[in-house]
Formats: C-alpha cells, sequence, structure tokens
C-alpha cells in the first residue's frame, strides 16, 4: 500500500504534463462546390500518455476551429428625421469569420477565465477590438455586436457538452459549417484541461477553399474583371436572344 | 437544391432563383417593363447583398432587353437617332452613377441610397399608375373623346435642335440628354434598367409617338444596363454570374409566358395591377426604413473611408 501511495504521489504531479493529443480529422480540406450546402467536420482523438490516468480534476476538452480573421467595419443605425439610418461606425481589429467551440462540459467549468484569456478559446475572446474600445467609447457594444450578428447567421457557435470523451482517452465532435462559408486556412486547436487549467494542446488547419467553376469564376472576376464582365454580357445576350429565338421557333411549330 | 453564389457568397435554393425570375419575366412580359425595379428588392428579401444585388440585376436587364429590341427592330419601331442621343446622356449618368454608388458605400451609406431611391420613385411611379389607370377605366365606362396631347411645351424653345425622322420630331437634343442622364445614374444606383422612368419622360416630355417609345427605351437599357455592368464588375467585383444566369433562364422563358397572358387581359386592367404591385414593394421597403430594425448593428468589409 505504501509502495503504491509513493508511486502515486511520484507521478501525480508530472503527470499533467505528460498527456498529449493525438489528433484526426475527417477531412483536412473542405471544397465549395457550386452545391455547397455547407459540411460537417469530423474532429476525433485520443490522449497518449505513458502513465495510467491521474486522480483529481476530471480530464476535459475543448475543440476550437476559427475560420480566417479580418478587420471589420461595424455600423449602427440610429433614427434620424424619422428613417434608420447608419450613424456611428467602428472598426473592429480583426474578427473571425466563422468561430465555433465545442466542450465536454460547461465552458465555464472546463476552462478557468486565466486560460481562456491566455489562449483566446471562447467567442468574447477571439475577437480583438482593442484600437475600438480606445477610440470609441462603446467600442465594447460593437464588438458583441459582431459576436452576436455572427452567432444569429449560424457562424459562431458554442456548442457545450458535445465532445464525447471515452476512459478519458478517445474524444470525437463533429463540427458543422454552414453553407454561406468563405474561403481560407480555418485553424483547428485542441485543448486538454484538467481544474479549469490546459495541460496540453495540438493545431491543425482545414482548408476551405472554392472549386471548379466556384474557384473559376471567382478567380476571373478579381483578376481580369474586364473579361469576366464582357463574358457575363455575353451569356446575357445569348441567353436573351436565344430565349426569344426559341419561343418563335416553337410557336411558328406549334 | 442549393447552390452556393461564388461572388455573392452565399447559398440560395437554385429554384427559388429560377422561380423568381420566372415570376418577374412573367410580369415583365405582361407589363413590357424590364422588371428590374421589382427584382432586385426581392433579392434584397432573399439575402443577397444590396451591391451584388443591383449590379447582377444591370447584367440580367441587359439579357430580357436584347430579347425585346430584337421584336422591335423586326416592326422598326425604334427611333436609333433618339435612342443614340438618350444613350450619350445614358453613358455619362451611369458614370456618374457608378462613381456615387461607391463613395457613398465608402460611407456606409449605399444600402439606405439604394432602399430610398426605390421607395421615392416606386411610391411616385406606382401611385401615378394607379391614378392614371383608375382614370382611364372610368374615361373608357363613360366613353368620351380621347384626351389631347399638348404639342408645344417648353421643350421647343431650347437650342441644338436635331431631326429625328422615326418619332416625327424636331427638338433640342438637351432633354433627352437629360432624361438619359437622369436614367443612367438611377441604372447604376438601383440596379434598373430605367424603362419605367424613361416611357413616360418620353411620352409626356419629348413628345415621341408611343409606338417607338418601348423599342427606343430598350435600345438605350441594353447599352446602358451593359456599361453598368462593366463598371460595377471591374470596380467593385459583385457582378455575380452564377446568380445572373439563374435569374435570366427564369427571366426569359416567364417572360415568353407573361407575354401571352398580357395579350389576353385589358390594358387598363394590367396597369391597375403593376401600380399596386410596384406600391406593395414600394410599401415594404419604406416598412423596413420606418420601423426600428431588429437588429441596430450592421457589418461590413473594413477599409475605404
Amino acid at each position: 500500500m505504501l509502495r503504491l501511495a509513493l508511486l502515486l504521489i511520484c507521478f501525480a504531479l508530472p503527470l499533467h504534463a505528460n498527456e498529449q493529443v493525438v489528433l484526426g480529422l475527417s477531412q483536412n480540406r473542405v471544397a465549395i462546390t457550386a452545391n455547397f450546402d455547407g459540411s460537417e467536420i469530423l474532429v476525433f482523438g485520443a490522449v497518449k500518455r505513458e502513465d495510467p490516468i491521474p486522480d483529481g480534476a476530471p480530464l476535459e476538452v475543448v475543440v476550437a476551429v476559427s475560420g480566417p480573421s479580418e478587420p471589420i467595419t461595424v455600423r449602427r443605425k440610429a433614427k434620424r428625421f424619422g428613417i434608420w439610418v447608419n450613424t456611428e461606425s467602428v472598426t473592429i481589429d480583426s474578427a473571425p469569420s466563422f468561430y465555433a467551440v465545442a466542450t465536454t462540459g460547461p465552458l465555464s467549468e472546463v476552462l478557468s477565465a486565466e486560460a481562456d484569456t491566455t489562449h483566446r478559446i471562447s467567442v468574447g475572446k477571439a475577437i480583438t477590438s482593442v484600437n475600438a474600445q480606445e477610440t470609441h467609447e462603446n467600442g465594447a457594444d460593437f464588438a458583441t455586436a459582431v459576436a452576436r450578428i455572427r452567432t444569429d447567421n449560424g457562424l459562431y457557435a458554442l456548442h457545450e457538452n458535445t465532445v464525447e470523451l471515452d476512459q478519458e482517452t478517445l474524444f470525437r465532435t463533429s463540427i458543422s459549417m454552414p453553407a454561406n462559408l468563405t474561403e481560407g486556412d480555418y485553424q483547428t486547436r485542441v485543448f486538454l484541461t484538467r481544474g479549469g487549467e490546459v495541460i496540453s494542446s495540438y493545431k491543425t488547419q482545414i482548408a476551405v477553399r472554392k472549386v471548379g467553376l466556384e474557384r473559376f469564376l471567382f478567380n476571373l472576376s478579381r483578376q481580369q474583371p474586364l473579361v469576366y464582365g464582357l463574358l457575363s454580357l455575353a451569356i446575357a445576350v445569348i441567353a436573351g436572344w436565344g430565349a426569344s429565338a426559341f419561343f418563335r421557333y416553337v410557336r411558328q411549330g406549334a | 437544391m442549393q447552390i452556393y453564389l461564388p461572388i455573392a457568397e452565399v447559398s440560395v435554393n437554385a429554384f427559388l432563383l429560377l422561380g423568381l425570375g420566372g415570376l418577374v419575366g412573367v410580369l415583365s412580359g405582361m407589363f413590357g417593363v424590364g422588371g428590374g425595379f421589382l427584382m432586385t428588392p426581392l433579392l434584397f428579401f432573399i439575402g443577397i447583398p444590396p451591391a451584388v444585388a443591383v449590379a447582377t440585376e444591370a447584367n440580367q436587364i441587359v439579357a430580357s432587353s436584347f430579347s425585346g429590341v430584337l421584336a422591335h427592330f423586326k416592326r422598326k419601331t425604334v427611333d436609333l437617332r433618339m435612342g443614340t442621343v438618350l444613350l450619350i446622356g445614358g453613358l455619362t449618368g451611369a458614370a456618374i452613377g457608378v462613381v456615387l454608388f461607391n463613395y457613398l458605400k465608402s460611407l456606409g451609406q449605399v444600402d439606405l441610397l439604394v432602399k430610398l431611391c426605390y421607395v421615392v420613385f416606386l411610391g411616385i411611379i406606382g401611385t401615378l399608375m394607379f391614378v392614371e389607370s383608375l382614370n382611364a377605366i372610368r374615361r373608357s365606362k363613360r366613353a368620351s373623346a380621347p384626351v389631347k396631347r399638348k404639342n408645344h411645351n417648353w421643350v421647343h424653345g431650347l437650342p441644338f435642335k436635331m431631326r429625328f425622322r422615326v418619332s416625327g420630331l424636331y427638338i433640342s437634343v438637351i432633354p433627352p440628354i437629360l432624361v438619359g442622364v437622369f436614367v443612367g445614374i438611377l441604372s447604376a444606383i438601383m440596379g434598373v434598367g430605367g424603362g419605367f422612368i424613361m416611357v413616360p419622360a418620353m411620352i409626356y416630355l419629348l413628345g415621341m409617338p408611343t409606338k417607338v417609345v418601348v423599342g427606343t427605351s430598350l435600345f438605350q437599357i441594353i447599352f446602358v444596363t451593359a456599361f453598368t455592368t462593366l463598371l460595377h464588375a471591374t470596380t467593385n467585383y459583385t457582378v455575380d454570374m452564377a446568380l445572373a444566369v439563374l435569374l435570366l433562364v427564369g427571366g426569359v422563358v416567364g417572360a415568353q409566358f407573361g407575354a401571352i397572358i398580357g395579350t389576353r387581359l385589358k390594358a387598363e386592367q394590367l396597369r391597375i395591377l403593376l401600380a399596386l404591385m410596384v406600391m406593395g414593394v414600394c410599401f415594404k421597403l419604406a416598412l423596413d426604413l420606418l420601423i426600428m430594425p431588429s437588429e441596430l448593428y450592421s457589418l461590413g468589409a473594413a477599409g475605404g473611408h
């Protein structure tokens, strides 16, 4: 008994650092095709450890997927001359185009506030609005508006209790990406926590790309806008002429 | 079936777009209007960003006007000379309109501008049309003599006169150029052909014979909207080809059926229907501006001040 206790004491402290994430993704590329209707990505993995599962606070897993971050302008409407008009605008330094967090339990229990700040995990922390808050007295309102609007659009989401963890070793979750997705590299981070502290993390990327016709049209519109415009017009003229010719033919035939 | 629009970057149901195109096409065939002033607000309602809706709709109008003008060329009801004068004004106006559009976009006021333009013009046109066709119905019931059009107004006193043979007019080029500029600006800002403004202006202001008005306005609209499409495509990158194709496939098919339906209804009844519809769209847009929005904040791309 004594030996076992000693053994446990010896291992208990450094053990935390000995738990590492081994991660798998059902796909590391998302192709936006013409009939793209959103995507579901399965994030699964295991906790690698040399030693037995330590006692104490249970192991928790947090998965965060974040789209490319960009500065955005947030405008607020106010009533002027009887109608609602954009009056104030604030530029938010950076906000991800997509953000999803999945956890094994309630986020506040799984992650301490300090750990959240350090690793910038929750939605509020993922939006940087330092400048906005300095330059505008209500800067914080504008930052929360970003989170609210994007949550309403299904772009930001917190899914608590959606990561399944078996035997404190195997975990899996699925992150659903909506249809109105933008291109870019989506950072996928996995955190292992115990007692609210991050003990191990892992980072990888999911590449979201337009492919095929979508890719071709988008590139053409940016790189050769004149050609793109002329092509659009040519299609319009041909369609207009073709339809009237076709219907004339049908009517004469009938 | 969902389709991802490459430029608008939203996913929309393809059949919804085909249906909308078809519906507006039927209406435009019935009433002989481009339908841009109905389609663009409908695109706002289904969640297409206004900038993309306006630019793409300009592209779609090219298609519907092209099929229309072919028929008018065959009937020789296009006044090419008048059309060219209107066009010179129109191209100037479209350029001004796009500059204005881009400036207001940088201020974050472009949605407001587009919607205000719609409310104002749809309101005016809808009301005028409604009153006019009610009177027409009343007149036809009383079977009184047709109202005579004034042949001489201030338009005839202006310099730079030019002879327009097809229209049988000898008038100054200033009024048609101004009409063209005005319609060009509207085309760029509202994503419409502007026929609903130009046709009354040609009849009542320029005194053109009614039979050449529609063909000539279509002729002008094709080039102005084509120019607008190119300007939006090269400066804003907001022309969505996939969206345009779906709308115009629905639109050109719908227009053919609309034309058949149109011949079976009475002109006054048609106009009352159109007027009611125009006022309905206007009312919905006005409501959006007047009622406190549920979300006061809106997001836009950063940069550009």
